[in-house]
């Protein structure tokens, strides 16, 4: 593969990382955040889907700056993995 | 990337603006006409009648006058109101006295039948509408910032969406770039090619950078639960049963299960409840009285004040009294810390509280968003511009030669189009079916034409004569309306009427800025062409 080949390659697939996987994450962080905020639920559901641009914002710059496409992929889902797993404990109706 | 934070930052900057900068400019420009919807509509039905003067009169005479009316003409309603005539403290908010209902829904309905009129709060009778031409007004333009045109709302408003994070990503990548953003704002180096355009992206961007994050962030925040349904979705569920329990909390709505029997006349005093709230209220005048009867707590009045100043946007102050014994009913009427942060970012996002001066404000800090996003789309080229003729020395490929295109047809262009909006309203049939449609029509072939012409002329012929195209359309529309209504400047500068007044003279403005521009790009490229 030649060098602008694999330049373009893996700027597509941070592209994705970012997009995809970004929305996911700062979707998991967002839920995690309104299921610990001690107010009431309407209120935490608003307030964290109101923050969750930012989150989302923070998360694309970070993976743009990620400093290779591999290590954005990892630096996204791992945290995905975990806050998920954390999200599902703390549900009502979830495993804890 | 490989290279530093601010680099792989400035290359962020660069992709994400030109992607989505063309639409960002279409919503720049379109929405910034909402600062001033209300005065556009009014220049573009020229027929209708100056607006009448406020008359205060006595609330008792007002509320009478209501009650008589609203019983002919909604006998069986679960709501009735009744607005007094007030000045808003808010300027551009007067109302007149009017009246407003809600027949009983019909058996499995969850709404029932809604009407409203004003009427003369001396005499009683209902105004008649004055009917204007059929036009799009300035609502139609301001409507297409975030539900565009000939496309399907709900995919609109989500292409709209997309646009905005990348608009939000461009600013926050675009402030990591400058490693000197408070030198680089007192930075000009005019007539030096791409370091100018640089120079002026820069100011203007940063001159009005609070206007952008607050605009961008609150954009996303009015449509935050549909580009981001899953944090709702997950802890409520994504059935309309289960999502209405989130709104009916947020929003203190009735339940929809809540009964309510039909509004009669009040035995109480509400001249006294009236006395009560504006006690309480101090400056702010009440403006609207609200009955009705739900059967399980019984007939309430509630008085409502004038909200055109609070940040809070959509809950005015209010007061509640029962209807029978006139005393004060508590209820819920708390904004919690969530809702008042979305009720704020919401409010200032449309600026209804401003007065002109800050209304002004909004409007050029609109106008240099434009400004932003046009400067940075032309850098672009510039900056490819000189990298292709200084190293390979050969001419700009196809997707070059489309950008610089897509510029002059949108930066240009586009005020081109809307330019042609109001020569349309002015020139399409008065009688015509569809007028207002046929309004847009008019603007989207405007601007078609204006990509085709900026498609087959040279790059610098193509911005120059554009620019002349907008000098004349912008720098002739008074005229056109001089030669087409009795409501032209010769009559609205004597009378004073700044609203149809600074309609024109805003237009001159325009035709001046571009005829400016034009100017100042022809002495440059002259002198280029005459040092090569």
């Amino acid at each position: 593969m030649s060098e602008t080949a694999r330049y373009r390659l893996a700027v597509a697939s941070r592209i994705v990382a970012a997009v995809v996987a970004g929305y996911a994450l700062a979707s998991a962080v967002s839920i995690l955040f309104a299921l610990l905020l001690p107010v009431s639920k309407a209120e935490a559901v608003l307030a964290s889907t109101m923050l969750s641009f930012a989150v989302y914002a923070g998360i694309v710059i970070w993976v743009f700056h990620a400093r290779s496409a591999t290590r954005a992929w990892i630096g996204l889902l791992v945290p995905l993995a975990v806050i998920s797993l954390a999200c599902w404990l703390l549900m009502p109706g979830g495993a804890a | 990337m490989k290279e530093g934070f601010r680099q792989s930052m400035a290359w962020l900057h660069t992709w994400v603006g030109l992607l989505v900068g063309w639409v960002l400019f279409f919503v720049f420009v379109t929405g910034t006409m909402g600062y001033v919807n209300a005065e556009i509509t009014r220049w573009m039905q020229p027929e209708l009648p100056l607006p009448k003067k406020v008359v205060e009169v006595p609330s008792a005479q007002v509320l009478k006058l209501g009650l008589d009316r609203l019983e002919q003409v909604a006998p069986d309603a679960r709501m009735w109101s009744i607005t007094l005539p007030h000045r808003g403290l808010a300027e551009r908010t007067d109302r007149e006295a009017g009246i407003a209902w809600e027949d009983m829904p019909r058996p499995g309905l969850e709404r029932g039948r809604r009407g409203n009129e004003n009427f003369d709060p001396v005499t009683g009778v209902p105004d008649q509408p004055v009917e204007g031409r059929e036009t799009g007004g300035g609502w139609e333009l301001y409507e297409m910032h975030y539900a565009l045109h000939y496309i399907d709302y709900d995919v609109a408003f989500r292409i709209v969406g997309v646009c905005t994070m990348f608009m939000l990503l461009a600013i926050v990548s675009g402030v990591i770039t400058h490693k000197k953003i408070f030198k680089d704002f007192f930075t000009f180096r005019p007539g030096k090619g791409q370091r100018s355009w640089l120079d002026a992206h820069n100011l203007v961007s940063v001159m009005a950078l609070p206007f952008f994050l607050m605009i961008t962030y609150s954009g996303l925040v009015f449509f935050a639960f549909q580009y981001m349904p899953t944090v709702k979705d997950t802890l409520y569920g994504s059935s309309e049963k289960q999502l209405r329990q989130l709104y009916d909390e947020l929003f203190k709505r009735d339940p929809v299960d809540k009964v309510f029997e039909p509004v009669r006349r009040p035995a109480a005093s509400v001249e006294d409840m009236i006395a009560t709230a504006q006690a309480a209220w101090g400056k702010v005048p009440v403006a609207t009285v609200m009955l009705r009867h739900p059967v399980a707590e019984g007939p309430y009045v509630e008085i409502i004040g004038d909200y055109s100043t609070t940040l809070n946007r959509g809950f005015p102050p209010k007061l509640r009294f029962d209807a029978v014994t006139g005393e004060p009913v508590e209820f819920d009427n708390e904004t919690n810390a969530s809702m008042l942060t979305r009720n704020v970012m919401l409010a200032l996002h449309e600026g209804h509280f401003a007065g002109w001066w800050l209304r002004w404000l909004y409007f050029l800090s609109g106008v240099l968003g434009c400004a932003m996003i046009g400067t940075g789309l032309v850098l672009w080229t510039v900056k490819r511009r000189n990298n292709y003729l200084g190293k390979h020395g050969g001419t700009p490929g196809f997707g070059h030669r489309l950008v610089e295109v897509l510029n002059v047809g949108t930066i240009v262009g586009l005020p081109v189009a809307v330019a042609a909006y109001f020569w349309a309203n002015r020139l399409l049939p008065i009688e015509m079916a569809d007028r207002g449609e046929w309004e847009m029509h008019c603007l989207f072939a405007a601007w078609g034409w204006m990509f085709i012409y900026a498609g087959l002329r040279p790059l610098k012929r193509s911005w120059l004569e554009s620019l002349y195209i907008a000098v004349a359309v912008f720098g002739l529309i008074p005229v056109l309306n001089f030669l087409t209504t009795d409501k032209h400047l010769g009559v609205t500068l004597p009378h004073g009427d700044w609203v149809l007044a600074g309609f024109d003279l805003t237009m001159l403005a325009f035709a001046a800025a571009f005829a400016y521009i034009a100017h100042k790009l022809k002495k440059r490229w002259l002198k280029q062409e005459g040092k090569a």
